[in-house]
């Protein structure tokens, strides 16, 4: 049983692994190829419900010793709650982009198909593997490959355009990652020798304030990923990527891994306490205010709808980090959540952006005008998707919202209540315009829609997702025992 | 037994002319034969090392401080592994890449003296006398000229003759270093040097000797500003001898320069007796960031990756400056890595250059299309150079980092990182254009299953080897005990 | 100070002796001239070599019973060796400059240099 214990998790990433060659072995039967990709994840998510019966069962974190690079670099995994709740989130939503592609790609006639599905299969396994990287330079390794292997996707229609955008998301990420990430793993180990994540964190606060700031900041604008602003530029740059991509990856598993990883840094390379120490919660929690309300209100202007949503995004994500840098349980918790919520509402959002830009090929905001009459599941999912963005009850968003504000209430910054309120008035404003013109306004022109027969498979992705973030908010307490702290 | 290692080659070399009267094809073969035998035989030594020590072989039977004496210990056999597995290998690829650039009658010949030059290095290596070394140099030198004047431009020649003039007085120099070593010790074996060298640490004859050894070190090994003779002659020569070069030419004299510090004089002399230490780390850390904006600054893609060569070799002198043992493990590592990633994209270069006749990289818009496996192959060499987890590329600069740390000398990491990614900007560039789609879909055209198949063993062994690390690091750990003589 | 200059002239002779050849090797725009102070350059060391082994009273060293000191006849092999090297590296130079003459018509470097950027802007128009 014990073996079997260790051997599930490694299976979720080489499931994705296996499914590269099967994808490519395939790649002239259409439906085959198709049908592995939906197998895939199929399979990750059973086996990452397994690994959650064994974890609640045992409540006890799983370490995996894979192998020794050098001496002091090792590949270990660590399968605790918040690793097995990122992987089920990946896993099934991934099924469920697949379905959406293959309408997406179909309505859009694309060319390079299999090459689309092949790394996509391979940045899911790098981002499973991150879920469950046990130690910094473990998940240091994995989140240089994610970005390896989205690069491909992100300048997927090979445009000078794609290829400017994707030389910018290369930059980004790549270079703060070596920079400043790297540089602070580096740092890390020869201030303790050692890499792996603990409970009590690799820190003991007997290092100078100094050095211990110099190397949290280094990990809070290393991890590019999580978006912060001010490396966050590379976020909108990357929405030139066909529209599947900016839904599963620019909304869920890149950004979230980045997001993942600063949870990691937060909790389990320094610990609060420690944080609290040298008021490294401060600076985090100063800057992630800032990019909520700043990319809010960079999201109010922008037209292009995928930009708008890649804004939102952004501020989005900077909910996350703040709940993190307040430093309590209950913020904790309200932001694993809203890793959870904010993935169902955005790739919602996302995949009805594409579903429009497919049928309609409309892209901008001001030309969405009574589009609602003509493709009303789509347009009425968009509006549970930004309800729950906004963090109405009755949808996932407000479970999240919820613990982040009692997170709020514990912490001694009772002041920034006042954040949330500005940015939730935000969030209303940049969404809901949008639901009103397309059902209540009449159409500017006439608006003809294409490509009827891929329509049923994206929306019926799409509904799903939508209905999702309406059932999470009544089935939340599931996650609690993954996210309980 | 292990004077085979340099029999062999120096044999065939001379016996390849012969053959080449009777077919011009039968040289390749010949040479193929021998790299191969040489190759085991490398092999076979390096494990009896491992399991029962240093190994000598006297010539003419006089012992040690007398007669001349060859020596594989820990140190040499992992270089030896790496020339003679990168020499094997490129005589596969050389077949048809000089078919294309090089007249057939003169194929004998070019054999002959490749086969001469791996000899030359071969010699470099594995002997244990200093006058000898020389000797050894001047061959490796020599033939080297030789094969360099073959490319088919005219800049070849040019380049050629740069490189001799230069290398002349870089081995004069080497060569002036061992005069005045042997008036101070009346020694010429290595060993026996250490030894009696001792106390005439603060002889004027010993200093000037190591200034000299050094300076014409340097100069062979391209360390910036003494660099110019490279670029021209790795880009000009034919494909497979730049290759050659570019995998061989340099570690070795690396190697020698590591030999002459450690095992001729000691860590002491360097560190204490005069502080040649600092120079040579403020050397190398402007090496390593000349060689990489050089780079970015080049449109040749031979060229371009002449001058990584040059930054490239600023990190094996990095890990030679800070000389504790972690940095040097990073130093040895690194010529072994190196010579590894920056030989398999020569070897793509020159397979580029064989289908499509371009060397400009601006003119390489979309050949990822022509050229699929080349450029997949191209992508995991360049990923291994920026020292990406999982490729042998990352340990060597891991134990660099881990080295500088050590001695305190934080200033180093920086500037390694900085590298790196002027290294990824410079290598990127090309996967960019050469993965733009805007060209139309043309037909795929590889090179040749010949020259295919050692970047695929190449690209393959910078993965397997970065991920089972053991046999690197467990090498280079017995390399660094005999330099630093525990 | 004489002194010092005088007993150690053979030194003095081959540090002469180097940096004329250093000068030639570098100043020199005449490849062929080149050559000459290369050769210039490795004489000077073969002279210091060879004086360096020589001991003070000592004869020639071939075995003789009336003889006391022999000389070190070390330096003096070593230096066969490096006079073979050196004939090698001239003639190799000199058969490099001879394909360079048949390919340029000059053997002086900034004509070649000259012919050669030519070359570069003719390949660059082509394209």
């Amino acid at each position: 049983m014990y073996e079997i214990d260790k051997f599930l998790p490694l299976m979720i990433p080489l499931t994705a692994l296996l499914a590269v060659p099967l994808i490519y072995f395939f790649r002239n039967q259409r439906d085959i190829r198709d049908g592995v990709s939906v197998l895939a994840p199929g399979t990750m998510f059973a086996l990452a419900f397994l690994v959650f019966k064994n974890f609640y069962q045992n409540k006890e974190p799983l370490f995996i010793h894979i192998l020794d690079i050098t001496p002091t670099v090792s590949l270990q995994f660590r399968v605790d709650g918040a690793s097995i709740l990122f992987s089920l989130i990946a896993s099934f939503l991934w099924i469920i982009t697949t379905i959406y592609s293959r309408g997406y790609l179909g309505g859009l006639r694309e060319k390079k198909q299999t090459s689309f599905y092949a790394y996509f299969a391979l940045t899911l396994f790098a981002t499973q593997s991150l879920a469950y990287s046990g130690n910094l330079i473990t998940t240091f390794i994995f989140y240089e490959l994610i970005t390896l292997f989205t690069y491909p996707l992100v300048t997927h229609k090979g445009s000078d355009e794609a290829i400017k955008a994707g030389r910018k998301y290369f930059a980004y990420l790549i270079g703060t990652s070596l920079i400043f990430f790297l540089t602070a793993i580096v740092l890390t180990l020869s201030l303790k020798g050692e890499m792996s994540y603990k409970e009590t964190g690799i820190f003991d606060g007997s290092e100078s304030v100094e050095m211990l700031l110099l190397i949290f900041l280094f990990f809070l604008f290393g991890v590019a990923k999580a978006a912060i602003m001010p490396v966050h530029a590379w976020l909108p740059a990357a929405m030139v990527a066909p529209t599947p991509v900016s839904a599963l990856l620019h909304a869920v598993a890149v950004v979230k891994a980045g997001v993942f990883v600063l949870y990691r840094v937060f909790n389990f390379v320094f610990t609060p306490d420690i944080i609290a120490g040298f008021n490294g919660h401060f600076i985090a929690l100063t800057f992630s205010a800032i990019t909520i309300v700043v990319a809010s209100m960079i999201a109010l202007r922008q037209d292009n709808l995928k930009r708008r949503l890649a804004y939102s995004t952004i501020s989005q994500l900077s909910y996350i980090i703040f709940g993190f840098s307040l430093l309590n349980s209950h913020a904790l918790t309200g932001s694993l959540y809203h890793l959870i919520m904010h993935a169902f509402g955005k790739i919602t959002l996302f995949f009805c952006a594409g579903s429009i830009y497919v049928t309609t090929h409309i892209s901008e905001i001001s030309k969405l005008d009574g589009i609602g009459k003509k493709l009303p599941i789509t347009m009425f999912c968009f509006a549970i998707g930004s309800l729950s963005m906004i963090g109405m009850p009755l949808f996932g968003g407000f479970v999240s919202k919820y613990y982040l504000l009692k997170g709020i209430a514990y912490s001694d910054y009772q002041l920034l209540f006042a954040i949330f309120g500005i940015s939730t008035l935000l969030n209303a404003a940049y969404f809901l315009p949008i639901v009103y013109a397309a059902f209540f306004k009449p159409p500017k022109e006439e608006i003809h829609l294409e490509a009827k027969e891929s329509q049923r498979s994206m929306e019926f992705a799409l509904s799903i997702t939508a209905l999702g973030t309406i059932v999470l908010f009544f089935v939340h307490g599931f996650f609690y025992p993954l996210i309980g702290v | 037994m292990i004077v085979y290692i340099i029999l062999i080659p120096l044999v065939t070399a001379i016996i390849i002319p012969l053959f080449g009267f009777i077919n011009k094809k039968l040289p390749f073969y010949v040479t193929l034969l021998s790299a191969f035998t040489n190759f085991i035989l490398v092999i076979r030594t390096a494990k009896k090392i491992f399991s029962y020590g240093t190994e000598r072989y006297f010539f003419g039977g006089f012992e040690a401080p007398f007669g001349i004496e060859y020596v594989v210990d820990g140190l040499n056999s992992i270089i030896l592994i790496i020339i003679s597995f990168m020499f094997f290998i490129i005589t596969v690829y050389s077949k048809r890449s000089l078919e294309k650039e090089i007249e057939n009658r003169r194929l004998p010949l070019f054999y002959a003296l490749y086969t001469l030059f791996y000899t030359g290095i071969l010699g470099i290596v594995i002997t244990g006398d200093i006058f000898n070394l020389y000797v050894f140099i001047e061959i490796a030198s020599l033939s080297s000229y030789t094969l360099i004047a073959m490319g088919q431009k005219r800049n070849a020649l040019m380049a050629s003759y740069n490189y001799l003039i230069l290398g002349t007085i870089g081995a004069t120099f080497i060569l002036i270093g061992i005069g005045y070593l042997f008036m101070a010790t009346g020694s010429l074996n290595m060993a026996d040097i250490k030894l009696r060298i001792v106390p005439l640490y603060h002889s004027k004859m010993v200093r000037t000797a190591f200034a000299f050894l050094t300076l014409g070190l340097m100069l062979k090994l391209a360390l910036f500003p003494l660099h110019v003779w490279l670029p021209n002659a790795y880009s000009y020569a034919p494909s497979a001898m730049g290759a050659l070069l570019a995998a061989t030419g340099t570690k070795v004299s690396a190697y020698a320069l590591i030999r002459i510090l450690y095992s001729v004089f000691t860590i002491e002399f360097d560190m204490k007796i005069i502080p040649f230490n600092q120079i040579f780390l403020l050397i190398s850390l402007v090496a390593i960031l000349a060689g990489s904006t050089l780079a970015l600054a080049q449109t040749n893609l031979k060229k371009m990756l002449a001058y990584s060569s040059i930054g490239q070799i600023g990190y094996i002198t990095l890990g030679i400056s800070l000389s504790n043992a972690t940095s040097l493990q990073g130093s040895v590592l690194h010529i072994f890595n190196h010579s590894l990633m920056k030989g398999g994209l020569f070897l793509i270069a020159g397979g580029i250059f064989y289908k499509l006749n371009i060397e400009n990289i601006y003119d390489m818009k979309g050949i990822s299309k022509r050229m699929p496996y080349s450029m997949a192959f191209f992508v995991i060499l360049t990923l291994s150079m920026i020292g990406m987890p999982f490729t042998v590329g990352f340990l060597s600069k891991w134990y660099l980092i881990l080295g500088a740390i050590e001695v305190g000398r934080y200033f180093v990491i920086p500037i390694i990182v900085i590298s790196s990614l002027l290294s990824l900007i410079y290598l990127w560039r090309l996967v960019e254009i050469s993965f733009n789609s805007d060209v139309d879909k043309k037909e795929i055209s590889e090179m040749p299953v010949s020259m295919m198949v050692p970047v695929i063993i190449i690209s393959l062994l910078t993965v397997f080897l970065g991920v089972f690390s053991d046999i690197p690091i467990s090498l280079s750990r017995e390399a660094v005990k005999i330099i630093l003589g525990s | 100070m004489s002194d010092f200059i005088l007993s150690k002239f053979n030194y003095w002779a081959s540090i002469l002796l180097m940096m004329i050849g250093m000068y030639g090797m570098i100043a020199k725009k005449n490849l062929i001239k080149k050559i000459i102070g290369m050769n210039i350059f490795q004489v000077s060391v073969f002279l210091f070599y060879i004086s360096m082994g020589k001991v003070k009273g000592g004869t020639a060293p071939i075995f003789w019973e009336k003889a006391v000191i022999y000389d070190n006849p070390i330096p003096h092999v070593l230096i066969l060796t490096a006079i073979v090297v050196s004939i090698s590296t001239t003639a190799v130079a000199l058969s490099i400059i001879i394909r360079i003459y048949n390919c340029f018509r000059t053997v002086e470097e900034n004509k070649i240099l000259e012919t050669l950027a030519n070359d570069e802007n003719q390949s660059g128009n082509n394209q």
